[in-house]
């Protein structure tokens, strides 16, 4: 199993500064503490939506690297949007699944097919170009830069258990100020 | 806003001219679910226009993601689907459209509507709830019945767009497709 924050680290050494990161919940959390950037979209508003607006920002800047920090309980919630992703095709487009079986921050709750469901299967069946499941983090950082430069859409699902208690500010990824910097950031890149 | 329509006004709008009126106003992405009631006047041909992307989506509630994260980079788009796929979607445009005051555009063809029922008084339950639904969450709804509604389209979006309210159009009655069949 890979401590998550060992593996956000792992990616923040390679995260280039025009790169669009897009979390959710603990990642979230645990991302905005370990590489804080304006180029950072937490304002998902609905559980299970991160992919969908990550692939939003990829249609509107195809150009860039965009990279989804999704749950494995927030990835059940829309399964349909591997098959829109898949059909859509973006290039630079790196989902990774954090998968650690609970609703981490709703109680630590089992999720369904806790165990049994494999999402890099789902992915494949679904249409991404690539996709592999990790539970040691040598593997991972070893792989990562691959993962980066391969055609899109790829995914990455990582066996995790929680590292770093991060605190978790939900009044910031909710604020107009969240909004606002990713916006300013991404029309100031774009110049 | 009310999504009342004008008993007098009976023949259904022009796809060619909501068309029109989505280009005007600069969309240039379409994200749908099929929708029985905009299928021939609007989404065929949309799909067969190349001003326009066209994003099919498993659910609705992608195309809410989808069309806020496209508004950062200044990308219009129009969220084409049934109000079944409205009502489904009702806590992502509550959270992702309303709480954070985001552009979304939605276009919803309302189907169990009879023509020259009002919507309101519509024989459909799931037809005449939706503007109450609507205004209780303070979104801003446009009754699209027949031609003479059409031209409100455009400065309705581009309204959304400058402001950064969410819009919503109810689509009455089918629009006609006269344009040329590709």
């Amino acid at each position: 199993m890979i401590r998550r924050d060992f593996a956000l680290s792992a990616l923040r050494g390679l995260i280039k500064p025009r790169d669009l990161v897009v979390a959710v919940y603990q990642s979230c959390f645990d991302w905005l503490a370990l590489c804080p950037r304006d180029l950072n979209y937490v304002s998902t508003g609905a559980m299970g939506q991160a992919s969908s607006h990550a692939l939003g920002l990829a249609i509107g800047s195809p150009e860039r690297q965009v990279i989804v920090l999704d749950g494995d309980g927030s990835l059940l919630m829309n399964l349909g949007s591997l098959v829109t992703i898949a059909t859509v095709r973006p290039q630079h487009f790196l989902h990774l699944v954090f998968e650690n079986g609970v609703y981490e921050v709703n109680g630590a709750h089992p999720t369904p097919g806790t165990g049994h469901v494999d999402f890099a299967a789902m992915a494949i069946a679904a249409g991404y170009q690539k996709a592999v499941s990790f539970s040691e983090l040598e593997t991972f950082e070893a792989a990562l830069p691959a993962l980066l430069a391969a055609d899109g859409p790829v995914m990455a699902v990582l066996k995790i258990i929680p590292g770093e208690a991060y605190p978790r500010d939900y009044a910031y990824i909710h604020s107009a100020a969240a909004r606002e910097n990713f916006r300013a950031a991404l029309n100031r890149n774009d110049g | 806003m009310s999504a009342s329509v004008e008993p007098g006004h009976p023949e259904p709008p022009d796809g060619e001219a909501i068309i029109a009126q989505l280009k005007e106003a600069g969309v240039g992405v379409i994200v749908s679910v099929p929708d029985i009631v905009t299928s021939d006047g609007l989404l065929w041909p949309i799909s067969k226009d190349p001003d326009f992307q066209l994003i099919r989506v498993c659910k609705e509630d992608e195309g809410v993601s989808i069309c806020a994260a496209l508004s950062y980079s200044d990308t219009r788009a129009v969220l084409l689907m049934q109000q079944t796929g409205l009502m489904d979607s009702l806590n992502a445009i509550r959270a992702i459209a309303m709480d954070y005051h985001q552009p979304v555009c939605m276009m919803v063809g309302l189907q169990g509507k009879a023509p020259g029922e009002t919507v309101l008084g519509s024989a459909s339950y799931g037809v005449r709830i939706i503007p109450p639904i609507l205004d209780a969450m303070s979104l801003t709804h446009v009754g699209i019945e027949n031609d003479t509604d059409t031209p409100h389209i455009a400065p309705a979006i581009n309204s959304a767009y400058e402001t950064g309210d969410a819009l919503c159009f109810l689509i009455g009655q089918s629009p006609i497709w006269t344009g040329e069949s590709a």
